[in-house]
């Protein structure tokens, strides 16, 4: 077991030294320079570009510029060309922001896929299954911000709430339950909106999992043997259709930096998908490849823990 | 002993089906997905017909700007008097209103309807160039030594890493790094989704390689090329195609989410999707220019997904019913 961890973590290093190299070559070979963002700009003279490029060490090698990458990366010193500001610093506030809606957005499509798939699947081509087939596809197919402005028009024609940004403009010397209240106004929206297609496909995957599962003889065993119907189907069927889950849970966290970027925009949400965006738009190299770098970390520690938990909760499974 | 069937008996019989005739009939049962790929059939349809119309035989013209006729609803016939009269729409009615410039949205819906798809199915054409490639070459090579690692090693973990990256955001970075062109999306959208395909192949190849129909063609001295892409590659090419349908939808839906974000296709070309964004300014003073691409969007990545589904069903027997 320890050394079936050791194994993983080491090769999962190496992944991420090539995952870093070719984010690295991606960015800088890609046409567009930081110091060519603003082209029409009279001011900028050729030996102000030069100067610009010398200072983010742009006119060296690839290779080097790698390297430097690298040092400034886990010196903790690299510097966004933006505003010369510590990159991990930057990082570190917009995840705070993410994180709530992260969490939240993925609690709710866990809490509600698991329910709707598990009867979609015990009542199979009834009027439920059929219903919520219908609008797990529908909801798939809709673009994700074209149901954010829709729900946006909704919210603020009925409730009269806000629902753009993180707070109400105004309200910052408010007591602090009234700070709360507006907080989790404001958190909800975004939060359901992105959970929407999660929870559409997931409960797609619970469905078939379960249906699967409920065809297989320790299911008939275990009605034969006179179990409550509750108990085969949750102690005995479930507990095995649960199973491949735990590998989408470890695939799930990046979505904390990639899936956020156009619900964030929307609805004006301070977090790591916009500062990644910003980031593109600005050519800021180091924030881009930094954003990268941690996600593609994520990625890997996410399939490292569920591949760990996999061995823990399946006894069949041996390292 | 067996009595050798008598050709009476055997004219009794239904003739066999071939396996295709077979999957098409279970398609066929599912009525929501038979409806979608006829949809899709009307759709590819519609789409040929509205290039010819709004670019070889120009009836209805997406560019022609009216600043007087702005944010008409749909279905206003035109009465103005400003706009010349060889400006005015076909038939004399705008069908689904004007936008900002004073354009015919259906004409340019219809334009959008062939860029849009041409996204879609190029993307996925790339793709699934680039994974059947891969996985083939992974599948059938595997045990192939290159100093140190076999291919499929090489390969797989070149997969991986792909696999690692957040997809959209990579498609962003390089979308906004490169010129902004419309075969620059296609192509982008296509190399960030081949990773599924190519795992696929290789599944696939990795069961066939050692069946007896491969040995075979091997015992011929059949170059191996004509193993893999006229033997191997049509037994394991249904269910990646099927996946292929979803992966229209997703291209389909992809390159709306870059138009939101203004990366997508860039104009004068038209598509769904950046109609779509366009729109957004005005949701509240002209909310068809929202909803008409919006909805057009859903039902169609909805046909995709069902049909998609119905097929995967299909030819899975696994998962059809009766089970």
């Amino acid at each position: 077991m320890i050394n079936f961890i050791f194994r993983n973590i080491w090769q999962r290093i190496i992944l991420l030294i090539f995952i870093s190299i070719i984010s690295h070559a991606i960015v800088h070979l890609a046409p567009g320079e930081p110091a060519l963002v603003d082209p029409s700009n009279p001011r900028m003279k050729p030996e102000d570009i030069q100067r610009i490029r010398t200072a983010f060490h742009l006119d060296e090698p690839l290779h080097i510029q790698y390297v430097y990458w690298v040092r400034d990366l886990m010196s903790g010193e690299l510097k966004s060309f933006k505003d010369n500001q510590p990159v991990m610093g930057k990082i570190w506030e917009r995840f705070l922001n993410s994180l709530p809606l992260f969490l939240i957005g993925t609690m709710i499509t866990w809490f509600l896929a698991f329910p709707v798939g598990i009867r979609a699947a015990l009542n199979r081509d009834s009027m439920f299954d059929r219903v919520s087939t219908f609008f797990s596809y529908a909801l798939i197919s809709i673009p994700g911000f074209f149901l954010s402005y829709l729900a946006i028009i909704f919210m603020v024609k009925t409730f009269d709430v806000p629902v753009i940004g993180m707070q109400t403009f105004g309200l910052e010397e408010a007591p602090l339950l009234f700070r709360s209240m507006d907080r989790i106004w404001h958190l909800t929206i975004p939060a359901l909106m992105s959970a929407i297609a999660g929870t559409a496909i997931l409960s797609r995957y619970v469905r078939s999992q379960m249906l699967e599962v409920i065809h297989q003889d320790y299911i008939r065993t275990a009605r034969a043997k006179g179990l409550p119907e509750d108990q085969v189907i949750y102690r005995h069927g479930l507990r095995n259709a649960l199973l491949p889950f735990i590998t989408m849970f470890g695939l799930t966290i990046p979505g904390l930096i990639g899936g956020s970027v156009i619900f964030e925009t929307i609805f004006a949400w301070p977090g790591m998908g916009r500062l990644g965006y910003e980031a593109i738009l600005a050519r800021d190299f180091p924030v881009i490849l930094t954003l990268n770098f941690i996600s593609a970390v994520l990625v890997l520690m996410g399939t490292l823990v569920s591949d760990i938990l996999y061995g823990v909760a399946d006894p069949r499974i041996k390292f | 002993m067996k009595e050798p069937m008598t050709s009476l008996e055997a004219d009794a019989l239904a003739p066999s089906k071939g396996l295709f005739q077979e999957r098409w009939d279970i398609l066929k049962r599912n009525r929501m997905a038979y409806a979608s790929f006829l949809f899709l059939v009307f759709l590819l349809v519609l789409a040929v017909m509205g290039k010819v119309l709004t670019h070889v035989v120009v009836v209805f013209d997406p560019k022609i700007v009216r600043l007087s006729e702005k944010f008409l609803p749909p279905l206003t016939p035109f009465t103005s008097v400003l706009t010349p009269k060889e400006d005015a729409p076909t038939f004399g009615v705008y069908f689904l209103g004007t936008d900002e410039l004073g354009r015919d949205v259906f004409a340019r819906m219809l334009e959008g309807t062939s860029v849009s798809l041409t996204v879609g199915f190029v993307a996925v054409g790339i793709s699934l160039t680039v994974g059947v490639l891969f996985g083939g070459l992974a599948g059938f090579y595997g045990r192939v030594k290159l100093g140190f690692i076999t291919v499929d090693t090489l390969i797989m973990r070149f997969v991986d890493i792909m696999l690692c990256f957040p997809t959209f955001f990579l498609i962003l970075t390089v979308v906004a790094l490169l010129p902004p062109s419309i075969y620059n999306i296609m192509i982008v959208i296509g190399l960030t989704s081949w990773m599924g395909t190519a795992r696929f192949v290789r599944a696939e190849f990795l069961a066939l390689r050692d069946q007896d129909f491969v040995t075979a063609a091997r015992s011929q001295a059949i170059p191996e090329w004509r193993i893999i892409f006229i033997h191997m590659v049509p037994n394991a090419i249904a269910p990646v195609l099927v996946s292929a349908t979803i992966g229209v939808a997703t291209a389909i839906l992809t390159e709306s989410s870059l138009s939101f974000l203004g990366f997508g296709v860039q104009p004068p070309d038209a598509t769904w999707g950046n109609i779509l964004a366009d729109g957004k300014t005005f949701l509240f003073d002209a909310p068809w220019l929202t909803f008409i691409p919006g909805f057009t969007i859903l039902f169609v990545v909805l046909a995709f997904n069902l049909c998609g589904e119905g097929l995967r069903e299909a030819f899975n027997p696994k998962l059809s019913s009766t089970s």
